[in-house]
C-alpha cells in the first residue's frame, strides 16, 4: 500500500461516466414540472460522483485494503468483544425471506420472521433470568434508555415522583451516566473501593429516597466480578430503587450466572458484542431489554406474542413507555444473534464464557511480569493493565498502542477505564486460538523490552501503517467534515 | 460436541490452567457467590449444525411473504428500491464489516475515508453544510434533532405535523419525556399541514416547528410558507425529516433554511429487512455543528503531512463528555450508511434525478389508473411516489385479498388515523412494471367492488 493521499470517489469522479442501470420509463411519460411549483423542483443537482461500475468496486475494494477488521487479525478491543462474526449468519440474514419483508405486512404474512423473533425472546429470557424481553431498542445505549425510562415510568406510577437520581459507579462506561441524563435522571456517582469493586459503604452513603437506580455491569469494566452484588441489591432494593444490568460485559457469565437471579431489574444486552452482531464498522448494533414481571408492563409498545392463531404484536399496552424506535428493533441484527444461539447451545454458550475468562486470566498473568495489574485477582472475559511503569520511562499507554499496530494488532482499548491510570483494557474473546494470543503476548513484552532500550521507537510508533498519527487538534479547531471541490 | 468457533484444545487448556495456577477453570468462577450460581443447563434449543441450521431458517424464511416474489405497493416508510449488485459486495467485504469503530485511525483509514464521503454525499443532499455518520433510523434521528432543539433555544414546545410518520411521532413522544417537552400535534387538512393551527400555536415558548417532506401521505409541503411563518418567531428551529430520494428532484431543506434535516438512507441500498437495521441521517448548519449527536469525521493530515481522516469533535459525546454530553449514542449505522454511500455512487449524479423521476412518473401513472377505474384518489395536491386512494371496505381486508393475488396492498391509513378509515396509502417505486400496476389497480377494482 502507497503511503499517499488516497483519492475521495469525488475525486474519481468525471462528469459522463455512470454505473447505474435503472429499470426503464415504461408507462406513458408526463410532464411533471408541470404539476409542481417551480420553488420545489430542484435546480442544482447534489454533487454525487460519476465514475464506471469497476472504478466504484476499485475505490470501496481499495479503502476495505486500508481497514482492519477481526477476519484481519487480533482485535482484543476491551469492552467491544471483538469475537469471530461466523458467515452463515450473513447468509442467513441474506435469504429474500428475511431481507425482503416489508414492517407493515399483514402478521399473517410474515408467521416464520414472527417465530424467529419469539424464539430469540424465549433464548434471551432464558440466558439473562429475566421475566420478558423487547428487541426494541437499536443498539446498547438505547438499550439503557429504554430500562431507565422504563424504571423511571414504574416509580411514577406509584406516585413516586421524587427519585431523581440514578447511580453510576466511576468506572462505568459513559453511556450510563449520558442515557441516565437523557432520560431525565442526574447521574451520582460511586466510588470504587481498593479491590476495583463498588464501594458499599460508598454506596450506602449515595443511596436514598431520590434513588431510581443503580446502573451496574457485572463483571464491572475491570473485569472483576462485583461479589457483593446481594449486598448491593438489598441496599438499593431497600430504598426503593432499583437495579440496572448493563449486558455489554455477558460474554463471561453465560451459563454460569444470570442478571434475573443476581437481583436485577431490568437489563439491555449488545447482540453485537456477545451474539455475534457483526460490528459494521460502528454499527448496527442491536440492545434487547429484559425486564422483571413488576417491570413488564413498561416494556415499549408493540410487544410479540403467541396467540392461538399464530404470533402477532400487541400494541394495547396501557402503560408502555411507548415507542422507542420505529418498527421492530434492528431485526437483521436479531436475526444474526439468533443463528448463533442456534449453533451454540446451551453447552456451547457456557463454553464461550469458559474460555472468554480463561483466555484473558492466562495473558493477564504472562503480561503482568512487565505491565502493573492494578487488581491482583483472578478476572472475567478482560483485564485491566495500567502503563504507569512505562510512563516513568517517558512512552505513554498511546505510544505502546500506537506500536501494536506496527506489528498488526488492533491495541486494546486506552485510557478506559478512568480509575485506572495510562489503562489498557484486553478482552482476547473465546474465539482466539492460544497461538494467537502467546503472539500477542510476546509483542507486548518486546514493546516493554522496546520502551526500556529504544523509547523513541515507541513514542514515534507507527512506523509501518499507510499513515502516521493524525493532527486531531487541527481536525476539531477547524473542522472540515466534507469534501469541498474548491479544495 | 465440538464447536467451530472454539479452537482451544484440551492440551492449549490444560497449559494455560498450568500458567495461571488453577487446577481447572471452575476456579476462575469461584468469585460469583453460590447462592446466584446458575444450576444445572440453560433450557435453549439443541445446537444445530451449519447445513441443518440453514435448512430449519430456510423454511422459516420461506414462511414469509417476501417482496421479490410478490409485487408490492406498500412504503409508508420502508421502500423496495432497486439495490446495484456492487452494494452487497462493497458491504460483504470483512475488513468493513468485522471491524468497529475507527477508534485507532492509522488502520481504520477505509471506513473514516467512506464515513466522510458519506458525510459529503448527505449535505449535498439536503443543503446542508454539515452531516453526522449517521443515526439507528429516520425516527430517531428526528426525536435527537427535537431534544437538541430543546436543550439549544431553552424552550419547551415543539410543533409536531401529524403529517409526519406516526411511528416517528411516536418515538419523539417517548424522547421527550426525559427532558419534559410539551409535544403540540398539528393537525392535516386534505394530506398537508395545516398552516392556519400551526400560525396559532407558533409563540415565543415553541422551541422547533417540524414537518416531513415529502410528507407521509406522500405530499410536499411548502416549506416555504412554513417558513415565512416562522419569521415570526425567529428563535424557533426549522426541522425538517425527508426521504433523501425526492431530494433528487425537490428543493432541499437547507434553500429553505432548514435548521436541522433528518430522514432515513433505506431508500439507497439497504433492504427493508422488517423494518431494521435501516441508516438515520442528521444534516444541521455550522451553528449546530458542535451540539450535533453521534460521530463525526473530520479530515486532517498525518504528520507527513498525507492527507487522512480521523473521528473529530468527541468532546460532545458521551465517552468524554458523560452526563453532559448531546447524546447517549454510541453504536451508529456505519455499515448501512456504507451500503447507502455505495447506491449514491452507484446512482450518481445524474441516476439519482432520473430515478427519482421514475417513481415520481409511475406513481402519477397509477394514480391516473385509479381515476380511470373509478376509485376516489384523496391526494390533491403535488405528490412524490405515494398516493392515498379511498376505499369501500376496510383495508386489511382488502390487503388480504390482494395478498392471494401475488400482491402487498398499501397500507392501512385507520390505523394511525382513525378520520382515515378506508384509506390506502399506495407507494409506487421504479420497480414496478406497467403490468404490475395495471394489475393492482384492476385488483383492487375487483375486490373493492
Amino acid at each position: 500500500m502507497a503511503n499517499k493521499d488516497f483519492p475521495l470517489i469525488f475525486e474519481r469522479s468525471k462528469p459522463g461516466r455512470t454505473s447505474y442501470s435503472l429499470p426503464e420509463l415504461d408507462v406513458p411519460e408526463v410532464d411533471l414540472d408541470a404539476e409542481l411549483d417551480v420553488a420545489y423542483i430542484r435546480q442544482e443537482a447534489p454533487d454525487l460522483p460519476e465514475v464506471s461500475e469497476l472504478e466504484l468496486m476499485r475505490h470501496y475494494t481499495g479503502l476495505s485494503n486500508r481497514n482492519y477488521g477481526v477476519d484481519s487479525g487480533f482485535y482484543p478491543l476491551g469492552s467491544c468483544t471483538m469475537k469471530y462474526n461466523p458467515k452463515i449468519n450473513e447468509d442467513v440474514a441474506r435469504l429474500d425471506g428475511f431481507s425482503h419483508i416489508h414492517p407493515h405486512q399483514d402478521a399473517k404474512s410474515v408467521q416464520g420472521a414472527l417465530e424467529m423473533l419469539y424464539d430469540l425472546q424465549t433464548a434471551l429470557r432464558e440466558i439473562t433470568g429475566m421475566h420478558e424481553v423487547s428487541l426494541q431498542p437499536a443498539a446498547g445505549a438505547q438499550g439503557e434508555w429504554t430500562a431507565l425510562m422504563m424504571i423511571r415510568a414504574f416509580h411514577e406510577a406509584n406516585g413516586d415522583f421524587e427519585r431523581t437520581k440514578v447511580i453510576v459507579p466511576d468506572s462505568a462506561h459513559g453511556t450510563n451516566p449520558a442515557s441516565a441524563a437523557v432520560a431525565g435522571f442526574d447521574a451520582v456517582t460511586v466510588k470504587s473501593n481498593d479491590r476495583g469493586l463498588v464501594d458499599l459503604e460508598d454506596l450506602k452513603r449515595v443511596v436514598g429516597k431520590d434513588t431510581a437506580a443503580l446502573m451496574l455491569t457485572n463483571p464491572n469494566t475491570l473485569g472483576l466480578f462485583e461479589t457483593e452484588i446481594m449486598e448491593m441489591a438489598a441496599v438499593v432494593h431497600g430504598a426503593g430503587g432499583k437495579l440496572y444490568y448493563d449486558g455489554a460485559n455477558l460474554n463471561a457469565i453465560m451459563g454460569y450466572t444470570r442478571p434475573g437471579d443476581m437481583g436485577f431489574d431490568a437489563v439491555h444486552l449488545n447482540l453485537h458484542k456477545t451474539f455475534t452482531g457483526p460490528h459494521g464498522g460502528g454499527g448496527p448494533g442491536s440492545g434487547p431489554v429484559g425486564v422483571s414481571k413488576e417491570l413488564e408492563p413498561y416494556l415499549p409498545k408493540p410487544i410479540l406474542v403467541k396467540a392461538n392463531d399464530g404470533y402477532k404484536f400487541e400494541y394495547d399496552r396501557p402503560n408502555s413507555i411507548g415507542r422507542v424506535k420505529p418498527y421492530y428493533g434492528n431485526f437483521g441484527i436479531n436475526l444474526r444473534a439468533y443463528t448463533y444461539i442456534r449453533t451454540m447451545g446451551a453447552e456451547g454458550l457456557k463454553k464461550v464464557s469458559e474460555f472468554a475468562v480463561l483466555n484473558a486470566n492466562y495473558m493477564m498473568r504472562k503480561l503482568e511480569k512487565e505491565y502493573e495489574l492494578p487488581y491482583n485477582q483472578h478476572c472475567k472475559h478482560e483485564f485491566v493493565l495500567s502503563g504507569k511503569k512505562q510512563k516513568k520511562l517517558g512512552v505513554r499507554t498511546l505510544d505502546v498502542a500506537k506500536r501494536l499496530l506496527d506489528y498488526g494488532y488492533h491495541p486494546p482499548t486506552i485510557y478506559f477505564p478512568l480509575n485506572v491510570e495510562e489503562a489498557l483494557m484486553v478482552e482476547p474473546t473465546e474465539t482466539e486460538s492460544k497461538e494467537t494470543l502467546d503472539g500477542f503476548i510476546e509483542t507486548m513484552l518486546t514493546i516493554a523490552e522496546e520502551t526500556k532500550n529504544n523509547p523513541e521507537l515507541v513514542q514515534e510508533a507507527p512506523h509501518n501503517t499507510i499513515v502516521k498519527r493524525m493532527d486531531e487538534t487541527t481536525a476539531a479547531r477547524k473542522p472540515i467534515l466534507r469534501y469541498n471541490k474548491a479544495d | 460436541m465440538e464447536f467451530r468457533y472454539l479452537p482451544m484444545t484440551n492440551e492449549d487448556k490444560q497449559d494455560m490452567l498450568d500458567t495461571i495456577g488453577i487446577p481447572s477453570t471452575d476456579a476462575l468462577f469461584s468469585d460469583i457467590p453460590e447462592k446466584i450460581r446458575f444450576q444445572g443447563d440453560l433450557n435453549l434449543k439443541k445446537p444445530a449444525n451449519e447445513q441443518q441450521l440453514m435448512k430449519e431458517l430456510s423454511s422459516m424464511a420461506n414462511k414469509n411473504a417476501n417482496l421479490k416474489q410478490y409485487s408490492s405497493f406498500l412504503g409508508a416508510g420502508v421502500y423496495d428500491h432497486f439495490i446495484p449488485s456492487v452494494v452487497d459486495h462493497v458491504i460483504s467485504r470483512s475488513e468493513f464489516y468485522t471491524a468497529y469503530t475507527p477508534y485507532q485511525p492509522e488502520i481504520s483509514q477505509g471506513e473514516l475515508q467512506a464515513i466522510f464521503e458519506f458525510q459529503t454525499m448527505i449535505s449535498e443532499l439536503t443543503g446542508m453544510p454539515v452531516a453526522n455518520s449517521s443515526m439507528y433510523d429516520g425516527g430517531t434521528s428526528l426525536a435527537e434533532a427535537v431534544n437538541l432543539s430543546a436543550a439549544q433555544t431553552k424552550k419547551k414546545k415543539i410543533l409536531v405535523s401529524k403529517a409526519i410518520h406516526p411511528e416517528s411521532r411516536a418515538v419523539i413522544e417517548t424522547y421527550a419525556k426525559g427532558p419534559n417537552l410539551e409535544i403540540v400535534e398539528i393537525d392535516h387538512q386534505n394530506g398537508l399541514t395545516d398552516l392556519d393551527q400551526l400560525e396559532r400555536e407558533l409563540d415565543e415558548n415553541t422551541a422547533s416547528v417540524v414537518i416531513q417532506y415529502p410528507n407521509f401521505f406522500g405530499q410536499i409541503e411548502p416549506l416555504q410558507q412554513v417558513k415565512d411563518l416562522m419569521d415570526q418567531q425567529k428563535k424557533a428551529m426549522f426541522i425538517v425529516s425527508s426521504n433523501p430520494l425526492a431530494l433528487g428532484y425537490l428543493t432541499p431543506p437547507g434553500e429553505f433554511g432548514a435548521d436541522i434535516v433528518v430522514g432515513d438512507t433505506q431508500v439507497f441500498g439497504i433492504p427493508a429487512q422488517f423494518g431494521g437495521p435501516h441508516c438515520g441521517y442528521f444534516a444541521t448548519t455550522k451553528k449546530l455543528m458542535r451540539k450535533t449527536p453521534g460521530r463525526l469525521v473530520g479530515q486532517t493530515t498525518d504528520e507527513d503531512g498525507v492527507r487522512g481522516f480521523v473521528l473529530t469533535l468527541q468532546a460532545r459525546e458521551q465517552h468524554i463528555r458523560r452526563d453532559k454530553a448531546t447524546s447517549n449514542i454510541c453504536s451508529n449505522q456505519a455499515l448501512n450508511a456504507l451500503a447507502s454511500s455505495v447506491a449514491m455512487t452507484s446512482i450518481g449524479k445524474h441516476g439519482l434525478k432520473k430515478m427519482a423521476a421514475l417513481n415520481m412518473q409511475k406513481a402519477r401513472y397509477a394514480k391516473q389508473k385509479l381515476e380511470e377505474a373509478g376509485f376516489t384518489v384523496f391526494t390533491k395536491g403535488a405528490f412524490f411516489n405515494e398516493l392515498v386512494v379511498t376505499l369501500h371496505k376496510s383495508v386489511s381486508e382488502i390487503n388480504e385479498q390482494l395478498l392471494d393475488q401475488g400482491i402487498i396492498g398499501g397500507y392501512d391509513l385507520a390505523f394511525a388515523y382513525p378520520e382515515l378509515k378506508g384509506h390506502m396509502l399506495v407507494a409506487v417505486t421504479e420497480i414496478r412494471t406497467k403490468e404490475e400496476i395495471d394489475a393492482f389497480v384492476k385488483e383492487l377494482g375487483d375486490i373493492n367492488g
